[in-house]
């Protein structure tokens, strides 16, 4: 019998207790019989196992950027026991085989629970509907769906994938970006655009696109989910939404939490990222509705790209960053002068995507519950350096930035596949059985 | 001063000393010989990824002017599609001998990459970038408007201007200014010297966030030749292109409005100067009148252009901090 | 500090008087001469010795008479010293050819600004002949150059510093030799 005892650690809630684990699921710590494992967690954070809704693990197609082996070794080395790998693949995941080889890519690497998203429409061509059921029915069970990197544009197509996805449960996850409003854009327009002379990507080419699927998700009485928010004026559409009584979620990047468009300046490309890094007032904005519960859920948008893509001039490098294995840190540094709590990094980062995609066995330190937890220390100052990183991606934004967290170890449904920071051994699905979800 | 890559980096004493150096230079092309030793021995690299073929000659006749060995490797279309990085064609270059680069490219920024990534120790010279900047241009351009200014002849050798800046002038710059780089680095360097600088243009062709520069913005040209007593106007060419992207209705209503007709060119003050960048579209942002007149200085931009770039090239390639030449201590 | 004056006001001004009569009688005349100053103080001396020539040979033109050679973009270290002003040049009458230049400077020493200043003479044109006028001479000579006429000859160490100031830049006439270390 696998069983694990983690002594004394911190709960979100600030109070102190032990954990136990049995079988890949939390029970009472008393329940835990003497020859379990004692995990020293003294002076660590017990967060739920994190639950990234953005991430690109970039297999099958591009395995040079990234696999779902790397991707899911990061994940586990950020606290993230669950991510949701977009479809923005190649080929693209718009078929049950795709999504079901994702999966199976997933279990055999054992790191994390590896979710894929389906594409809303065929090849992410916005044009006619994907196999949606097909995929929901398939052995990965999807219930997003996304067409990330592209938005879904035309309004038809739109509110079609809306209602359809009522049939299970199922949401859509919409990249905002006005195709026409973006053409050849590079970075957020305004002052530092007209400055540097490159085309510019107005907020409204997020906003408008926003406004209208929230009116036709209230139209239809379906869930939207809108990802990587990044401007005041789209805060400010989704909590009017919310107010509405429209079931829409938000979420929005570590990146886009701190960095604002004057790194442009720099011209480095390790700042080039969709959407686009924009103004100071807008990361205040974001700061203010993730804090008030208008942004549900931070994601990572996790985008490793080759060295190749990035060492180019700015107009030709592609756009993208990672960000699995320092979300965490980056979140609770970009809140850290506001009252933003332990509880509430658990909430955006745990809690809140577990819930908004189904995932019953995260999100929670309840007993009977998937053993999927993170032990943070809350008080490890670090200097950020993408090169030890487990991602095969290194344009990450944060090199050289002066963190304060650092994941200390990881339990992937009771085992810890990440142990005192190192990367243990992974999960076993021929002993743990099938997912739990 | 390392780079140039924007004139948004220059003092006003670095702009003027370079407009000065730039005046040494006028007096070369009439001398019995047309050439100083000053980069003997040095090696300047022309890398344009773009095409422009004023622009590179304009270049390698000052890098020869001094005595450089100029190689120019001319590419049309981003490094990429070439299946070659720019941070290997750098390399590459850098591995040859470069002592200078003279980089042209269609990517703003691709000449700041080039200077700030590493990957290179050469000076470098952004000879325009994307819709960035085109800092020789702009040089060149305050040259001729400090002759101007000052009553000389536009171009050839005289040094009535050094030391001068561009105190009082008010400056048009008339078109397409969303794509301009030329309109970006004048609009930093006439500011820096001391003009006012108007900037008249369909709003469709002003970048938004324009209200942060150093100038006035105008729709109105025949408003803005009536009230802003200009003494002189920048014509900015209008790319082929942007009339199949609707920024206007037609070529004809963009004349008409935006263009410099005869009619316009009459109602300018008597001393106004008329600048270009070339290559001009006659009969669109500029009528026959005004293109021929006499207070059309474009030709003498065009060797003024030469003067500058030796200067540029003279400051970037020599020396290593700015400071009074000493006669004491000389060996 | 040790610092010692080699020449003081009138003596500098008797030493161009001197050098003025000279070159007239070198140049059997004013005929065709042209003093080209080496910036930054050789140009006010130039300027100087043309007006003492006026005064000897009254229809002479002081102003058609004196002019200035910049050597910057001729000098052969460039690329190690800091970065150098340029100065103007410019040439009473417009042209060198067939006229007799004669470079005025202030110190003479090593003789490569003489060397740099021959090269940018010879991009302008061809002069009959080239003359040196210096106001001091301090020896250690690195290049086969010699002046034609010196205000003092000023045996030298070569870690001593030879100081020239001039009424137009600096106020005051003097020539000064300053021991090594003292320089201020």
């Amino acid at each position: 019998m696998n069983q694990t005892l983690i002594r004394g650690a911190t709960l979100p809630d600030g109070t102190r207790a032990d954990l136990g684990i049995r079988d890949g699921r939390f029970v009472d710590p008393q329940d835990v019989g003497a020859s379990a494992t004692v995990v020293d967690a003294d002076g660590l954070l017990a967060l739920p196992g994190l639950v990234d809704m953005h991430t690109h693990l970039r297999e099958p197609g591009r395995e040079d950027a990234e696999t779902v082996l790397s991707g899911s070794q990061a994940a586990a080395a950020g606290g993230y026991t669950a991510v949701h790998a977009m479809a923005n693949t190649s080929p693209v995941a718009d078929t049950a085989g795709v999504v079901e080889q994702v999966h199976r890519l997933g279990r055999t690497a054992g790191y994390t629970q590896v979710r894929p998203v389906g594409a809303v429409t065929v090849g992410l061509a916005g044009v006619s509907l994907a196999e949606l059921g097909a995929m929901a029915d398939s052995e990965a069970r999807v219930r997003m769906f996304s067409d990330d990197g592209h938005c879904v544009w035309d309004p038809l197509v739109m509110r079609r994938a809306l209602e359809y996805v009522k049939a299970f449960d199922g949401i859509i996850a919409q990249h905002a970006q006005d195709p026409r409003l973006t053409e050849g854009a590079q970075m957020n327009e305004g002052a530092v655009s007209a400055e540097l002379g490159l085309p510019g990507w107005p907020s409204v080419a997020e906003e408008s696109i926003i406004a209208r699927d929230v009116l036709l998700a209230e139209h239809v009485g379906s869930r939207l989910h809108v990802c990587h928010v990044s401007t005041a004026g789209s805060v400010d559409l989704i909590r009017w939404a919310k107010a509405r009584g429209i079931r829409v979620t938000a979420e929005v990047t570590p990146h886009h939490l701190i960095l604002t468009d004057e790194e442009v300046r720099s011209f480095d490309p390790v700042y080039k990222v969709n959407p686009p890094l924009r103004t100071r007032e807008d990361v205040l904005a974001l700061r203010e509705g993730l804090a008030d519960g208008t942004i549900d859920v931070v994601g990572t948008d996790h985008a490793p790209h080759p060295a190749e893509h990035k060492c180019v001039e700015w107009t030709a490098a592609a756009m993208g960053m990672v960000g699995l294995e320092s979300a965490l840190a980056v979140v609770a540094h970009a809140m850290r002068d506001t009252d933003f709590s332990h509880a509430d990094l658990a909430r955006v980062l745990s809690a809140a995507p577990a819930r908004i995609t189904g995932l019953s066995q995260h999100g929670t330190l309840e007993a009977g519950t998937g053993a999927n937890l993170v032990l943070v220390d809350p008080a490890a100052p670090h200097v950020l350096d993408p090169d030890v990183h487990r991602t095969m991606g290194r344009n990450n934004p944060f090199r050289g930035t002066q963190l304060g967290m650092r994941v200390r170890d990881t339990f992937f449904y009771g085992t810890r596949v990440v142990a005192d920071g190192a990367l243990g051994a992974p999960l076993d699905f021929a002993e743990a059985g099938p997912w739990n979800d | 001063m390392r780079h140039l890559l924007s004139t948004a980096q220059l003092s006003r004493a670095e702009a003027i000393d370079l407009l000065d150096v730039a005046e040494q230079m006028s007096h070369v092309s009439t001398r019995e010989v047309k050439k100083l030793p000053v980069l003997r021995g040095l090696t300047v690299v022309n890398l344009f990824f773009e095409d422009s073929t004023r622009t590179r000659l304009s270049f390698e006749a000052a890098a020869k002017r001094l005595s450089a060995d100029v190689i120019t490797f001319t590419a049309k279309g981003s490094s990429v599609s070439k299946g070659e990085s720019l941070q290997d064609t750098a390399q590459t270059l850098s591995a040859m001998g470069a002592d200078g680069i003279v980089i042209r490219h269609s990517g703003s920024g691709a000449p700041h990459r080039l200077a700030h990534a590493g990957w290179i120790d050469a000076p470098v010279v952004n000879a325009g970038d994307g819709t960035h900047e085109h800092p020789t241009q702009a040089l060149l351009d305050a040259f001729t408007l400090r002759r101007v200014r000052a009553g000389l002849p536009a171009s050839g050798p005289h040094d009535g201007a050094v030391g001068r800046g561009l105190d009082g002038m008010v400056v048009g710059i008339v078109g397409d200014i969303l794509h301009s780089r030329v309109a970006r680095s004048n609009v930093h360097l006439l500011t820096t010297l001391g003009a006012h600088v108007v900037l008249v243009a369909p709003p469709t062709l002003l970048p938004v966030g324009v209200d942060s520069w150093p100038c006035d913005v105008v729709y109105d040209l025949d408003e803005a030749i009536a009230s802003q007593g200009f003494d002189a106007l920048m014509m900015l060419r209008v790319q082929q292109e942007r009339m199949d992207e609707a920024f206007f209705p037609t070529a004809r209503e963009y004349a008409r409005r935006w263009g410099l007709t005869d009619a316009r060119a009459r109602a300018l003050p008597a001393d106004c100067a008329i600048l270009h960048p070339g290559p001009m579209n006659r009969g669109f942002e500029i009528g026959a009148e005004a293109a021929d007149s006499p207070r059309t200085v474009v030709l003498d931009q065009v060797a003024n252009g030469v003067s500058v770039r030796m200067a540029v090239l003279y400051r970037l390639l020599t020396g290593q901090s700015t400071a009074d030449r000493g006669r004491e201590g000389q060996l | 500090m040790k610092q010692r004056t080699v020449l003081d006001g009138p003596e500098v001004r008797r030493a161009l008087t001197r050098i003025a009569h000279e070159v007239l009688e070198a140049n059997k005349g004013p005929q065709g001469l042209v003093l080209l100053g080496i910036p930054t103080r050789g140009v006010p001396l130039a300027a100087r010795l043309a007006q003492a020539i006026a005064r000897i040979e009254p229809q002479v033109d002081e102003t058609a008479l004196a002019g200035s050679l910049d050597i910057t973009m001729h000098r052969d270290d460039l690329r190690k010293g800091p970065l150098r002003s340029v100065s103007p040049t410019s040439i009473p009458g417009g042209s060198v050819d067939g006229r007799t230049v004669v470079l005025v400077d202030d110190v003479l020493f090593s003789g490569r600004t003489i060397r740099a200043a021959l090269d940018a003479l010879s991009a302008i044109g061809r002069p009959a002949a080239v003359r040196l006028a210096v106001l001091v001479d301090r020896g250690h000579r690195r290049l086969p150059i010699r002046a034609d006429h010196v205000g003092k000859n000023l045996p030298s160490a070569l870690d001593e510093r030879v100081g020239v100031r001039l009424q137009e830049i600096d106020g005051e006439d003097s020539v000064t030799i300053t021991a090594a270390g003292g320089a201020s």
